[in-house]
Order: C-alpha cells, then sequence, then structure tokens
C-alpha cells in the first residue's frame, strides 16, 4: 500500500513528468532529497513505467490513423491469453493491447499512417495468427479526451478578475 | 422629488473597496489575478449534470420557504457526520442563497437598533456594512498583533453592555488562518460568560488543510447559541449556484426563515437539486480540489517568503496573506503599481479592515502555473 504522500507523489508526475523533485517537494511538503529517493525507488520497482509527452499529432499536421480492433482468440494450453499477445503487442504498428472480459478477448489500438495502412495490418498480420478466430475493426474517428486530458482548447476563465 | 433619495443608510456605507480595483483590471490585458475569491474549478460534472437534469425534468418551481426536505437532510448528515452535531432538518436548518443571505439573515433576526456586533478583523468585506444596514453597531477587533487569530482578551475588552454577538469566520478570507479547537474553546468560554450570539461563517470549511476543522457550534454549550453559516460555494466549486444554508436552534430558524420568506422566498430549485448530489456524492471529487489547493498553497507560501514578503502559513481557505510592510509602500499602492508595472492583480489588505494596511491578499485559487508566473512578476517587482 502507498503512503498518501507517495500516492501524492505519483499523482502530481502522471499529470506532469516535467514536474521537478524541488518543487515535487514544495507541493506535498516533504524534503526534496525524499522525493528523489522515493522517485528512485518507484523507478526501480516498475511502479513508474516511462515519462512520455502526449502530443497531438494531427494538430501538428500528421496522417496517423488509429483503430481498435476486437480480436477473438483460443488461448494456448498452458500459457493462456499471453502467448499469445505476446505475439500481437510486438509489432510495432499495435499502439495498446489490452485483455478484455466480455464478447472478445483482447483489443488491440492499431496505430498507422492510413486506414489502408492499418487494414493490411490487420488482414495480414493480425487475422494471420495462430488461434486468432476473428477481428472486427473500429477506425477512431475523433479523439476527445486521452489519458484523462480533455483535447479541446481549456475555456477561458469566466470568473470576475478580482472578487471578495 | 426630494433632493436626496438615496437614505442617509446606505449613503453612509462607503463602497467594497475591491470595485475600485476591479475596474482598472478590465482595461487591462494578460494579467494574472490572484485577485479572485471563488474556485477556480468549474462545478464538478456531475453536480452540474444534476442541474441540467432537474431542468429537464421539470423542475422549475418554487420549493418550501425553509427548502427541500431531502437536501435539509442531508446537510443533517452532513453536520452530524462531520462535527457530530444534531440539528432538525424540520426546523433547525434553513436553505439560503448563499452564505451571503445567511448572514443578513441571522443580523436581521437578531439585531435591535444600537445593539453591538464584534467583528474580528481582516474579515470578508460584508459583516460591517451588513450590520450597519440592519441598525446595528460593529465593533471591530483587529487581530494583526495575534497572528490574524481573535483571542478571549480581545473580545474581553470590546465587550459593553451593548454586545449582541460576534462573528467568527475561520478558515478566514482574506487571512487563510484556521483555529483549533483549544483556541476556539478560550473564546468559547468568554462568550458564554457574556451571553453573546455567535455567527459562525463555516464557508471555507471544507478547505482545511491541517488537521480537521472544529464548527464552532460543535463546542460545549455554543450549539444553541450558535448560528452556523455554510455552503457550497467554496467546496464544491459552485459560488455561481447561490446556494448555502444556516443551522441554529428553532427560534432562529423560525425568525430567519420569517424574513427569508418575505425577501428571498426560496433558494433556486435547480441550485438545490444540485446541492443534493453535492452533499451525497461530491465529497471525493471536493477533496481532489482541496488536495489540489493543498499543493498551491505550499509553493505560492514559499514563493513569497523566498520573495522576502513574510507569510505565516496559512491553514485553510485559498488565501495567502503576506506582509509588504518591508517595501514600504502601502497595501493599495503595492496593489496598485503592482497591477501597472508588472500585470500582477492582488487585493490590497486594507479593504478587509484597517489592521490589514501593510498586507496583500493572494488567492491561489489559479492554477500552478499562474501562480508560478506570477511569482515571477512579484518576484520582479519587489526586486
Amino acid at each position: 500500500m502507498l503512503e498518501p504522500k507517495e500516492r501524492e507523489i505519483l499523482k502530481i508526475l502522471e499529470r506532469d513528468a516535467k514536474a521537478t523533485p524541488d518543487k515535487i517537494a514544495t507541493m506535498v511538503g516533504i524534503p526534496e532529497a525524499e522525493v528523489v529517493s522515493k522517485i528512485k525507488e518507484f523507478k526501480d520497482k516498475g511502479i513508474i513505467i516511462q515519462y512520455k509527452t502526449l502530443i497531438d499529432w494531427e494538430k501538428a499536421g500528421e496522417e496517423v490513423v488509429y483503430a481498435f480492433i476486437d480480436v477473438k482468440v483460443t488461448p494456448e494450453r498452458d500459457v493462456g491469453f499471453d502467448a499469445v499477445a505476446k505475439r500481437i503487442y510486438n509489432f510495432r504498428e499495435v499502439h495498446s493491447l489490452y485483455l478484455l472480459s466480455g464478447t472478445y478477448d483482447l483489443s488491440v489500438v492499431v496505430e498507422g499512417k492510413s486506414m489502408k495502412e492499418v487494414a493490411y495490418f490487420v488482414a495480414e498480420k493480425l487475422a494471420t495468427l495462430d488461434h486468432v478466430q476473428g477481428t472486427v475493426s473500429h477506425f477512431v474517428l475523433k479523439k476527445y479526451k486521452v489519458d484523462g486530458e480533455i483535447l479541446e482548447p481549456a475555456q477561458e476563465d469566466k470568473r470576475l478578475a478580482v472578487t471578495p | 422629488m426630494k433632493d436626496v433619495v438615496i437614505s442617509d443608510k446606505v449613503m453612509n456605507i462607503p463602497p467594497s473597496g475591491i470595485r475600485k480595483f476591479f475596474d482598472l483590471i478590465l482595461s487591462m490585458e494578460g494579467v494574472i489575478s490572484l485577485g479572485v475569491g471563488e474556485p477556480d474549478f468549474a462545478t464538478p460534472w456531475h453536480i452540474r449534470d444534476v442541474g441540467i437534469y432537474s431542468l429537464e425534468q421539470g423542475y422549475t418551481s418554487y420549493t418550501s420557504n425553509a427548502g427541500l426536505i431531502e437536501l435539509r437532510e442531508s446537510i443533517g448528515e452532513r453536520l452530524s457526520k462531520d462535527y457530530g452535531l444534531t440539528y432538525s432538518a424540520q426546523d433547525e436548518i434553513l436553505i439560503t442563497v448563499g452564505v451571503s443571505e445567511g448572514l443578513d439573515l441571522a443580523l436581521r433576526a437578531i439585531i435591535n437598533p444600537g445593539d453591538e456586533v464584534i467583528i474580528p478583523e481582516p474579515c470578508y468585506v460584508s459583516y460591517k456594512p451588513c450590520t450597519i444596514l440592519v441598525g446595528g453597531v460593529p465593533i471591530p477587533i483587529a487581530t494583526d498583533k495575534t497572528k490574524f487569530k481573535v483571542c478571549s482578551e480581545q473580545i474581553k475588552k470590546a465587550i459593553t453592555d451593548k454586545t449582541k454577538a460576534i462573528v467568527i469566520s475561520y478558515p478566514s478570507n482574506p487571512t487563510g488562518i484556521t483555529m483549533n479547537q483549544e483556541e476556539l474553546l478560550e473564546i468559547a468560554e468568554v462568550i458564554k460568560k457574556h451571553n453573546l450570539i455567535v455567527i459562525s461563517d463555516e464557508i471555507y470549511s471544507l478547505l482545511t488543510y491541517e488537521g480537521k476543522h472544529t464548527s464552532f457550534a460543535s463546542l460545549p454549550g455554543m450549539r444553541d447559541r450558535t448560528i452556523l453559516l455554510d455552503g457550497f460555494s467554496k467546496g464544491y466549486a459552485m459560488t455561481g449556484w447561490r446556494i448555502g444554508y444556516a443551522a441554529a436552534n428553532k427560534e432562529i430558524i423560525a425568525a430567519m426563515t420569517k424574513i427569508h420568506q418575505y425577501t428571498m422566498l426560496c433558494a433556486s430549485i435547480m441550485s438545490q437539486k444540485a446541492a443534493i448530489e453535492a452533499l451525497q456524492n461530491g465529497r471525493i471529487y471536493a477533496q481532489e480540489m482541496i488536495n489540489e489547493y493543498n499543493q498551491r498553497r505550499r509553493v505560492i507560501v514559499k514563493g513569497l517568503n523566498e520573495i522576502g514578503l513574510k507569510c505565516d502559513m496559512p491553514g485553510g481557505a485559498f488565501y495567502a496573506f503576506p506582509s509588504i510592510k518591508a517595501t514600504g509602500l502601502s497595501s493599495e499602492k503595492f496593489a496598485e503599481r503592482l497591477l501597472f508595472e508588472e500585470k500582477v492583480a492582488v487585493v490590497p489588505g486594507n479593504v478587509f479592515g484597517n489592521c490589514g494596511e501593510g498586507y496583500i491578499r493572494c488567492s491561489y485559487a489559479t492554477s500552478l502555473e499562474k501562480i508560478e508566473e506570477a511569482l515571477e512578476r512579484i518576484r520582479n517587482f519587489v526586486r
């Protein structure tokens, strides 16, 4: 179990990977050295996986297409879904992969430069894998919220500039 | 028509000192405001959703004067759970249009012309004018020498045979100062001894960062002499909904309800519906906002002290109240020059009472990025 201060450090970093130990120390109210050692500990334990940047590629004018692919698979003896998953997530085109409850087993998020490229990957690479029984592709038309961040421009401050 | 249209009473009340400042800022661009006395968060979505849904359902009518019973019951539960207080939802809780109305009703209900009301300063801008408007006489106590906490000695000195009530407001706007149970117990003694009524403005109760908020009404013997005022504006980021409540003994609530029914009739039904949602499901979302204020609080106080504007760590609300005495400027001059030279808006401390002179109020109900930028600009200004 995390201590409240530990959770707070992680929450701050989850929203802002650039938050410096000095700033985090002030925000949480503990010494900077303690923040540094906590962060190292989180990294070592694999609790902090990676520091990344959320980028709106569309805004940058890049062609990027995402599709959510529902995949039905036959689990393998002894290793269950994990072995199939491994065969899938190692493809560079696979952005994310989840094991789900419900009608389908795996949800694969595939990234490509065009619908054609993604469709090609699904047809040629994904659907032909052993144990894959069938796939259904859903192309992303618009992103509204990604990893907790709303992509619309922030609303302007509607408050009066000075109030009692 | 008579020459003088406006009543003497109103003529004699000075306009809020904040107003003058506000007009200045409107004419400028690129200003970072630390002058806002309300949350920078919009009301959590689940609460807004209930407000919208209530309109769709056709909840567009009056409610009973006292307010929806379901809301009063939820408030009763909250006061019982948080403070161990028992109030009857039936006749000891009144839904008001924000604490502002609650304050006005409380004063009107208990003050006869000439009655004195003790008001520790610096304090929220309405206490004095509202007291005057009901014919009372405000008796300010300066708390700048006692770390902005009112103490029993000061109250004793202010008491005369005309003293009827005292306004207590912690966590404080503008200082952010909180008082713990022990400190409050000490003043409760004096209040009991001199048979005063307490108007306790606890609108910032949820925004308490160190320990738990102590409601004045929860102190031994204080429940029946305290008019507890609280609401949803600050804790649940619902300022624009104008919704609050008063809890007190039957007799006082009946008197306040009498005035309320003739002047306000009731609080808006949509806001009452939303407030029920806030109480029943909103605490965790409120806590998220509170955690963020708490982080900003540490950043702004550290920053101000590093700049050389001495500031004690406030335990509640979302204000830092640093001293600007080291600059040799008056509060108003400081605020005015900071606005023109560095485009940062703060509120001069004297707006909240004479003893606030030499201080400024900096609200940290604004994003961390803006706070950091504002601190940088203040640093440039003070240099």
